[in-house]
């Protein structure tokens, strides 16, 4: 393949603005654009529901890097103006303001774009966490109501309790699951999450969805349970997941699923590759596609991505990386935790709120949890990476 | 090369560890440990991959003096 003269990036967050770095590190010398439909400056995602929300970041603090950086890179930025159609063939981005930007190689990196319930526009008070913006306008609607419901039992609907519960309100967490986190984390270290909520004096309702917003004059004043129950609520934050954005790519001519459908390059057509939440593409390692939503993959695929537009043919096959900080609470998982994961705590105690958890399927080490205990979850990394046989875990065991 | 960390920005990820164990390490609570700020030339393409990889945009690097 020849070099490319120039990259199209669409969407200037983290994993767009990686594949722009990455490009330059390798020496790549042709045009740069990145498209972006927030009018911000690339900014990180992690801190808005814990430091930004709490008030202990500026939002100014979540820049990804600053501007003399930024000028340094030698990128054109387009911001303000997202993409409404793409034409892979002729590699033509068309913008809702009417631009046209043409590039040898196009990378998509628009990433997810939230649920909402159904017209939840109608009333004030209600929020969704997705963006610096979302996060000041529910700070702000944090400072003035005390009573808080969070519908979902996610990632996003955790940390913000646990963050809302820091200022000192009433906090309420509804979701479908039986325990916080079951899906990402497995119903026995999710029953921990639930106990350090609980303990924090959260009310947790789980194993009932939200079936509607109640409202009146205009502003949201409860939330109704799928049981007919009211819960009251000055203000709701609507945290029941997010969808890969790519409604903008309907008739494009590429494979859409859950996400961009992708190879194992990253690349979704001849000279279109996706990259960071909004990628599902086919992890060699595991034998199947995958779409990772966290912050490490968005830098590891984008430099994954630009290895691959410079012509080095590598397929990406990481081992994935996620935290969350709840209360005094970091919790780090490498690896997968899949559905029929069996649990094995190899280092310290849950009752102490310090252990290492390993995850094991169908005979290996899959996945590794630490509760803070940064180290020790760095080292049983390894585990994870070599594929350990489960049996030698089974003898690792702390005896609970 | 000159690194600088901003404590505040750290999350704790130890991606910078992993790449380059010689210059990076971790407090109890995650947070990084700068261990040296003027690493020699043979880490550069480690620390600057640390650099890129750190989840927390935490870690500059003043190249070139
Ligand atoms: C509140 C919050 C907390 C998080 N906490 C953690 C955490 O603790 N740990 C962790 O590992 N991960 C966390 N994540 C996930 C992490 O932030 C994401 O994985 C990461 O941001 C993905 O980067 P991305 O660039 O792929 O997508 P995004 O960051 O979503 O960026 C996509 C960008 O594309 C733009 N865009 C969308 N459509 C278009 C269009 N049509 N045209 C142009 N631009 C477009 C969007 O405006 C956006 O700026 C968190 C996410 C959120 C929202
Ligand atoms: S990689 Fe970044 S966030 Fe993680 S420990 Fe190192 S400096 Fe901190």
């Amino acid at each position: 393949m020849t070099t490319p003269s120039s990259v199209l990036v669409v969407g200037a967050s983290a994993a767009g603005l990686s594949v722009a770095e990455a490009l330059r590190r390798e020496g790549f010398a042709g045009r740069v654009t990145l498209l972006g439909a927030e009018r911000h400056l690339p900014y990180d995602r992690p801190p808005l529901s814990k430091k930004v929300l709490s008030g202990a970041f500026k939002p100014e603090q979540t820049l990804l890097r600053p501007e003399s950086a930024l000028a340094k890179l030698d990128v054109e930025f387009v911001l303000g103006d997202p993409a409404i159609r793409l034409d892979a063939a002729a590699r033509e981005v068309t913008t809702a303001s009417g631009r046209s930007l043409r590039a040898d190689v196009i990378v998509l990196a628009t990433g997810l774009e939230v649920r909402r319930l159904p017209g939840q526009e109608a009333w004030a008070g209600v929020h969704v966490l997705r963006t610096v913006d979302d996060t000041l306008a529910l700070r702000a609607d944090l400072l003035t109501g005390p009573r808080v419901v969070v519908a979902g039992d996610g990632v996003l609907g955790t940390e913000i309790a646990a963050t809302a519960r820091g200022m000192g309100l009433e906090v309420t967490v509804v979701g479908p699951q039986s325990a916080p986190l079951a899906s990402q984390l497995g119903l026995q270290v999710g029953g921990y999450l639930a106990k350090l909520h609980t303990d924090q004096g959260v009310a947790l309702r789980l194993g009932i969805g939200v079936q509607e917003l109640c409202g009146a004059e205009g502003r949201v004043t409860g939330v109704r349970l799928a049981n007919g129950e009211v819960l009251p609520a000055d203000v709701v934050v609507v945290a029941i997941g997010s969808r890969p954005a790519i409604g903008w790519l309907a008739g494009s001519g590429l494979t859409l699923a859950d996400g961009i459908v992708c190879d194992s390059r990253c690349q979704a057509a001849a000279g279109i590759y996706a990259v960071g939440d909004v990628a599902w593409w086919h992890h060699e390692g595991l034998g199947t596609g995958v779409r990772l939503e966290n912050r490490t993959n968005a830098v590891e695929q984008a430099m994954a991505v630009a290895a691959n537009i410079l012509g080095k043919d590598r397929p990406y096959t990481p081992v994935p990386y996620f935290w969350t900080d709840q209360y005094d609470a970091k919790i780090q998982v490498h690896g997968f935790v899949p559905a029929d994961a069996e649990v094995a705590i190899v280092e310290g105690d849950p009752a102490l709120r310090q252990f290492v958890a390993l995850y094991g399927s169908r005979g290996k080490v899959t996945g590794v949890l630490g509760w803070n205990m940064v180290k020790q979850t760095r080292q049983h990394r390894q585990h994870v990476v070599d594929g350990t046989a489960w049996d030698a875990v089974r003898a690792l065991a702390v005896p609970q | 090369m000159r690194v600088v960390v901003d404590l505040e920005k750290c999350c704790g990820a130890g991606q910078c560890v992993l790449l380059a164990p010689k210059v990076f390490d971790q407090r109890d609570d995650g947070i990084v440990i700068l261990l040296d700020a003027s690493p020699p030339k043979e880490l550069h393409a480690a620390v600057r991959e640390a650099a890129t990889v750190c989840p927390g945009a935490a870690i500059t690097l003043e190249e070139g003096q």
